[in-house]
Formats: C-alpha cells, structure tokens, sequence
C-alpha cells in the first residue's frame, strides 16, 4: 500500500506542475525516479519534521500541493503544532502520507506504534484523513487528494496487504462503501480491518446471523448519513479499528449513533485499548493480543445479540 | 500602538517597541510591495516570526493602507479585524499565523524555494525574537536554509535579551549568539536595531554573502522610550492597565 500510494504521488506530479514531494529520512532509493524526472521538485529534508511541515505549508500558501512522507507517529505527536497552525488553521493543501499507522511496526516497540493517529488529526479542524484498506482503494484515492482543500493525512498500512477491494470502489474523499448489506449486525472498518471483517461476517453466516460491512476509507470528515442508514435494520454494531478505542473510528461511531438516538442498538469498539502495547513480535500477533480479530469480531457481535434479546444474564 | 493597546486593554507593548525601527525601515525602505495588492505574487515576504509583536507591525500595516487606520481601535474586540497575534488569510499583508514561536522561519524557507522555483526575485525577511530562538524547531529550519543556500532569506533577530520570565542570559542563554548563526552557514552582521541608518545599510544590503542565508542580529531594548517600560519583565504581556500607567506612558512617549 505504501508503494502504491507513493508510485501514485509520483504519476500524479507528472501530471500536475504544482505538486511537490518532502521526505523526512526515508529508505535509500526512496522515489528515485521522481527525484530523476523531477528534482526541483523532489526534497529530502533530514529527521527536522517540525521544520518540514514549516516549510510545506509555506509552498501550500504559495499555491504548491505538498506531499510529505514520514512515520505516523512522528507526523501526528511529533509534529502536532506546527500540523495544527500551519497546515489546519491557514488550510494549507499539505498531504501528509504516514507510514506504519497502527500496529505495523510492532517489532520496534511503542515509540512507532501509530495508536491515536486518528485521534489526534480527527481533533483538528480542516483535516481530512485517509485509511485505505489495500494498494487498491488507495490507488483509487489518491487522485482526489490532490484537489482537496485544506490538510489531508493519509495513513497507510504495512505493505503486502491482502487486497480486499477492487478497481470499482468510490473515487471521492468522503463517502463510506457498503462492502456488505446485512439485517441483524454492522461492523464498520477502517484500513486494513476492513479484511477482518468480512472475514467475520462469513463466519457469522455460517451461524446463521446476517451482518453487513461499512467500510470507512475517510475517517473525516465522517460520513454520518451511512453510517445510521447502514445501522437502521440491525440490533448489534461493532466498530473495527487498529487504533486506541478512544477517539478514532470507533469513537465517531459512538458519536454519531449516540446523538441519533440509536435505541435498542448494541455498540461495542474493537481497537486498541488505552495502553501502551507492552509487547514486540508482529503486528497480527498484537492484534490477536488486543482482540482485533475476525474471530473476536465475530465472538462480540453473538454477544451483543443475546444481549439485545435478553437471553443472556447482566 | 499605544492606542491601539488601550482600545484592547492588552497588548505585548514592549516587545512591540523592541521592533519598531526594525519594522519602520523594512516597510518604508525595503521591502517590494502594494497595499492595494496584498497577493501581488512578486512582493517580498515578511513573516513576523515573533508574533506578539504585533501592534508594531499593525501600524505599519494600516499606515501603509492594507486596512483602515480604524481597526486599530478594535484591537482584540469581538469583531475586530486585529488579535494579539497576527493571522494569515484574515489581516490582508500579513503573510503567515504566527505566536507559537518557532515557525516563521521554516515557513519562509518554504516561500524562498517556491520563488527559487517561479524564479521570482522575491526575498523572504523573518523577524524572529531571541527567546524564539529557545525553540528546536528554529534551529533545523537554519540548517534547512543553509543546505538550499537560500541567500533570499533573511532572519532579522531581535536580540534584547530580555523575554518573558527574566534576561535571556538566566532563563536559556544563548550566547555566542552571532557565532552559533554563523556555525550553522548564515552570514551574520550585527547592528543596533534602534539606529534607522545602520538597520537600513544592513537590510537593503542582503545578501551579505552570495550562496548564503543572512541574519542580521540586532541589538535592540525592550520596551524601548519608555524608561520604566525597559528592561522590566513585567511589561512583557500587560492587560489592565491602571490610569496611572496610561499617564505614565503618555508622558514618556511626549518626552521621548
């Protein structure tokens, strides 16, 4: 997905004088023909991210479209004030593309785990932010972010990624994608969760329960509208995320559904709980330790329908 | 400035009289611009890096007809034009938001190569505080702007060591000042950023070296022409002020 999303930067500056690339310290070979066909457009500033987004955002000011590419975490805490002045408040077209959103980069501990990604940028007003599930709805996206107003942060997964859409999917920021319709359960994704949980809706089939899939590639501006149409028919809800359960998808759900009024309806969040994650190994062995899994997905949906019909004891 | 203070009951006046000469002569005789078009794409930039200095730069602004003359009696009102800190894309002329310090001058850094590239003979002039220079942010932006050799850029740094707990000197001392500039490639000239002429020799006179970043360190007072307003920290940020103080501003400012 990275690739993709960096092989679309590349094709789409091709095309458009205006955009611009700023890397951090990226891997030797990073762009490299970008940076051959195109080298007064191709920067690599060194680990002086706060001065990066500085100096972005004065190329937005003066008509550039800015991507840069970083770590997420060092884009979303490191860089959280000059993200919020300089880009949000002027509405500088700055694209800030984050690598390892999420849990990919468990084997190198918490310093680089992008849990609250989502989180810090939903806070900001003017960002728009990007979760493609594949290299597919990611190539499918990327266009659009070229003329988006404002800041755009585009989180993106490991790389390698299943591909669980494909060519067909919206072309637009913003728009939620019914990959499933369903009468008794909803899950709704973000990123690469999206697999999980079509994953456990077959599971659910099986048994007998009819779940249906939203999948949210824009996390904002959030797409209400579908979400409460999606949620109409069905008793149960469960929001799949690979983010903290505070503030990212599955905090915009809860938000939504609660000011709707949502009555009778189960809501439970999948996501990283509030810590820390205390453990190395691979991104799927923690999302299995923090039960981000079809499995689980599948397990919380029963759960909630018995409590729904009252058969199982409080 | 005064005024305008009073109106808001409020205001960064001592920094503010740190750099008015400062202000006075990149306005009146160096930098490229027309009120009328605030957006003129060949202008020269200038960023007021330290934000809270910005009564200064808004009577210049309004003297030089970006906007009525009259906004300055609005300063910090509900409605007014004018906050304590200076905001882009909603104060015609001024041309980023600054008051988090530290983020001028990589903003410029971004206007000078965007120019380089319209190969635009715009100069890019950021007026930073010393406290400012406290900040991590500045210091890779100086590395930036050497590594590009944007000799376009010009910092021009209030150095009146003073900020808003106490003298630079106690609370992060930053000398060699001109000498920590110069290990990071700008070229350097200090002057007294009080003396109209030597400002004026310094700043029309950039780059100093070809290739390179300049700054041009200015040795100036804070709170400077009013004697119980200099060097005294507590005129760092004032609201409320009492009738005497407003008399005692007055006459200093008759005197001065």
């Amino acid at each position: 997905m990275r690739q993709a999303c960096l092989e679309a930067v590349h094709a789409l500056a091709k095309q458009d004088p205006r955009i611009v690339f700023i890397g951090s310290d990226l891997g030797a070979g990073t762009l490299d023909q970008f940076k051959a066909e195109m080298p007064d457009r191709f920067f690599m500033e060194g680990v002086s991210e706060a001065n990066i987004i500085g100096m972005a955002a004065g190329m937005a000011m003066e008509g550039r479209i800015v991507y840069v590419n970083t770590i997420a975490t060092f884009l979303t805490r490191r860089c959280f004030e000059q993200v919020a002045v300089d880009l949000c408040l002027t509405g500088a077209r700055v694209r800030l593309i984050g690598n390892g959103g999420g849990l990919v980069y468990a084997p190198l501990g918490p310093t680089h785990e992008a849990i609250e990604d989502l989180a810090i940028f939903r806070a900001l007003p003017n960002m728009r932010i990007l979760a493609p599930a594949d290299a597919n709805e990611m190539r499918r996206l990327m266009p659009a972010t070229v003329e988006a107003a404002g800041p755009v942060y585009i989180r993106v997964a490991k790389g390698g990624d299943p591909l669980v859409t494909g060519d067909d999917g919206p072309r637009e920021l913003g728009p939620a994608v019914i990959m499933r319709r369903g009468v008794d359960a909803l899950f709704v994704t973000t990123g690469i969760t999206l697999r999980l949980a079509l994953d456990a809706a077959q599971l659910l089939n099986r048994e007998g329960v009819d779940a249906g899939v939203l999948h949210m590639p824009t996390v904002k501006p959030f797409d209400t509208e579908a979400l409460l149409a999606s949620a109409e028919p069905v008793s149960a809800i469960v929001s799949l995320e690979e983010h903290s359960t505070i503030g990212g998808l599955g905090g915009a759900v809860a938000e939504a559904l609660a000011e709707a009024g949502a009555a009778g309806k189960r809501l439970r969040r999948i996501g990283v709980p509030d810590v820390f994650p205390d453990q190395y190994g691979s991104q799927d062995s923690l999302m299995a330790r923090y039960q981000i899994t079809a499995g689980d997905a599948a397990r919380t949906v029963q759960e909630l329908l018995k409590m729904v019909n009252g058969s199982v004891a409080r | 400035m005064v005024e305008a203070m009073r109106a808001g009951n409020r205001g960064h006046l001592a920094s503010a009289f740190s750099v008015t000469e400062i202000l006075r002569v990149l306005y009146d005789d160096v930098l490229r611009y027309d009120a009328g078009r605030p957006g003129w794409p060949d202008r020269d930039r200038l960023i007021l890096s330290k934000g809270h200095g910005c009564l200064a730069l808004y009577v210049l602004l309004a003297e030089k007809g970006f906007f009525p003359a009259a906004e300055l009696d609005r300063f910090c009102a509900r409605d007014g034009l004018l906050g304590g800190h200076p905001e882009y894309g909603r104060i015609p002329g001024v041309e980023a938001s600054t008051g988090s310090l530290g983020h001028g001058l990589s903003i410029g850094i971004g206007f000078a190569l965007n120019a380089r590239r319209e190969r635009r003979a715009t100069r890019v002039f950021v007026v930073v505080s010393d406290g400012e220079t406290n900040e991590g942010s500045l210091w890779e932006a100086l590395l930036c702007a050497h590594k590009h050799r944007l000799d376009t850029l010009v910092a021009v740094v209030d150095y009146n060591k003073q900020q808003s707990y106490g003298g630079t000197a106690e609370v992060l001392d930053l000398e060699p000042f001109a000498a920590k500039w110069q290990a990071f490639g700008f070229a350097v000239t200090e002057v007294d950023g009080h003396d109209t002429g030597a400002l004026r020799a310094a700043l029309t006179g950039t780059p100093l070296i070809p290739g390179r970043p300049t700054a041009v360190i200015c040795h100036t007072v804070k709170g400077r022409g009013v004697p119980f307003m200099e060097h005294n920290p507590h005129w760092h940020h004032k609201s409320k002020l009492t009738d005497d103080e407003w008399r005692g501003l007055r006459q200093a400012l008759e005197a001065a």
